[in-house]
């Protein structure tokens, strides 16, 4: 006796072709894969190097690959290290709030004031954004050089004797920098947030009697706080880590953390000390990518 | 329309805010054209004269031609790998239900936010690791991994918007995969591809600080910037290559915001729904 196959019309696919032709998944992944490989090779694998090296101890110009915790011993007990780790959330945070409360009235006004040509508003401001950040942070140094635009500027009018000398190289000099190269970072998310809001909503407070600052405090600020809490962890978390504004702004009071990790792989020549301060720097941003998922969940719940 | 007016009604203050924001968020940068034609070394009021003499000594400069051939050198091919990745990843993502696509996603988007200087010393590592020299193709690489977020994120959009149907349509008509994709997708999303190839240049030709870790003898251009500011004397010849890099990421990105804008303003127009 014969047996039928039970086979379909057309050509018999079997085995792997016939799982692939079907299976969705598969078929993505093999599109995706070579993105994926790259990712891997850029991404995944530097990082688990890097936090092996964070277990190593430097022995003379080789590495002593016994794993230890003599690198984070250290880091929680030299002072150096706890300084400039206190002293990079200081001074971004202090960077990003400053940021956060000078967008905020601009992504106000093109949200709510600005009616005709919005988007070339939108690109006027995110426009900076796109050139090299190296020099824009260098077009500061121009600007508030010991004898720079401010300090010859008000040198000349005769409003100051001598230079200003805490214009450069200081923590100062640091977050006015970092303030106007992340602007853009709190515009966006300010700006889509605000957009969002319902605008029915303000006219029913007006109608129900609320004046405008009542109406801007209960209604237009707590519903654009996912944009402020967006904004905040943009620009907070890339900044801590900032290495180019420091380096050319800041001054011996002025480095940060991105500085030190530099350091261990330059002139001090420690590797597994600069991988656990990036490990420690990634740790401390993974937390606050945390508390971040947390307070949107948070914020989308008491919303709905 | 009593309702829309209090919310339409100008507000002064606000207005005078927001040119204040856009004048103080353009003018450090302008100081850098400004004191590139100036007739002195040192950067102060009032200025001396103008000058083009800069600008000369620039030209004259094999090292900087060097760098800027460098530069454009890593910036296309960068540029050509990223945003060839980043449609493969863009189409698989929009056509495909992949399982852990958000995790991939968030993976592919993580250096937007995790500081570079963490992704440049962990190429180090795994390049000194591996025993492979420094040089202009582990800038290269560095950069794959900056540019590649930024790729996607420009052309996810445009695939989005990517009618499933046409695809269909033009498989039913016969057509295989390539043609299809050739023939339909690309023509669709073919401002995006464009937009995606001049921001990743762009973005290429900019990076500091994973050419600052990965580089060998060969420079870039911002690296020969930085390399140049420990000199007070050459400050003014900073200033001009500056200048002129600042006018041509303008013009890359306006021209590449530009095309971006165009596809999608086109596709109303065919379709005013």
């Amino acid at each position: 006796m014969v047996t039928v196959p039970d086979v379909p019309l057309g050509r018999p696919r079997k085995g792997f072709a016939a799982w692939f032709r079907r299976s969705e998944a598969a078929q993505g992944l093999a599109l995706m894969s070579p993105t994926l490989l790259v990712l891997l090779i850029g991404i995944a694998v530097p990082l688990v190097i890097l936090i092996t090296m964070g277990f190593w101890t430097r022995e003379g110009f080789g590495f002593d690959t016994t794993p230890t915790l003599d690198n984070y011993a250290r880091i929680g007990a030299e002072p150096i290290f706890v300084t400039f780790l206190a002293r990079s959330f200081m001074v971004s945070g202090i960077a990003t709030l400053v940021t956060i409360l000078l967008c905020y009235p601009m992504a106000y006004y093109v949200a709510f004031h600005v009616h005709r040509n919005k988007m070339l508003w939108i690109v006027l401001m995110t426009l900076p954004f796109w050139t090299s950040y190296l020099l824009r942070v260098f077009a500061w140094r121009v600007v508030l050089g010991y004898e720079g635009v401010v300090n010859s500027a008000f040198l000349s009018l005769g409003w100051i004797e001598a230079p200003l000398e805490f214009l450069l190289y200081s923590q100062t000099a640091v977050i006015i920098t970092l303030t106007h190269a992340w602007a853009a970072f709190a515009i966006l998310p300010l700006y889509v947030s605000l957009e969002k809001i319902d605008k029915s909503l303000l006219e029913a407070a007006t109608d129900l009697g609320d004046g405008p600052v009542r109406r801007f405090l209960r209604i237009t600020l707590p519903l654009s706080m996912p944009g402020v809490v967006a904004a905040f962890f943009l620009i907070f978390i890339p900044t801590t880590g900032d290495f180019i504004t420091p380096a050319l702004l800041g001054g011996p009071d002025g480095m940060m953390i991105g500085n030190l990790i530099q350091l261990q792989f330059g002139p001090v020549n420690n590797w597994p000390m600069g991988a656990a301060l990036s490990i420690v720097l990634m740790l401390w941003i993974g937390a606050l990518g945390l508390v971040f998922l947390f307070l949107t969940r948070l914020a989308k719940r008491r919303l709905a | 329309m009593k309702s829309g007016t209090y919310i339409k009604r100008p507000n002064r203050a606000l207005q005078i805010y927001a040119c204040v924001f856009l004048f103080v968020l353009y003018l450090p940068v302008l100081f850098i054209p400004l004191f590139s034609f100036n007739d002195s070394i040192y950067v102060r009021f009032p200025m001396q004269g103008l000058t083009t003499r800069w600008y000369v000594d620039l030209w004259s400069r094999d090292t900087v031609w060097a760098a800027l051939g460098n530069s454009v050198t890593v910036g296309i091919w960068v540029s050509v790998i990223s945003t060839g990745l980043g449609v493969v990843a863009a189409r698989a993502i929009t056509r495909y239900r992949i399982p852990g696509q958000s995790a991939i996603l968030t993976f592919a988007l993580l250096p937007l936010i995790v500081p570079g200087i963490i992704f440049g010393v962990a190429l180090l590592v795994l390049l000194s690791r591996l025993g492979i020299p420094l040089s202009l193709y582990t800038v290269g690489l560095g950069h794959l991994i900056i540019c590649l977020p930024f790729a996607i994120a420009t052309l996810l959009p445009r695939f989005e918007g990517f009618e499933r149907s046409l695809d269909e349509a033009s498989a039913d008509l016969g057509e295989n995969g390539w043609w299809t994709f050739w023939r339909v997708t690309f023509p669709m999303v073919a401002p995006g591809i464009l937009a995606s190839l001049l921001l990743t240049f762009t973005i290429s030709f900019d990076e500091f600080i994973m050419t600052f870790f990965l580089s060998g003898t060969d420079t870039t251009l911002p690296i020969y910037i930085w390399s140049q500011l420990r000199f007070p004397q050459q400050f003014p010849v900073v200033l001009a290559m500056s200048s002129v890099i600042l006018a041509l990421s303008f013009v890359m990105v306006f021209v590449a915001l530009w095309i971006g804008r165009m596809g999608v303003a086109r596709e109303y127009a065919d379709d005013p729904q």
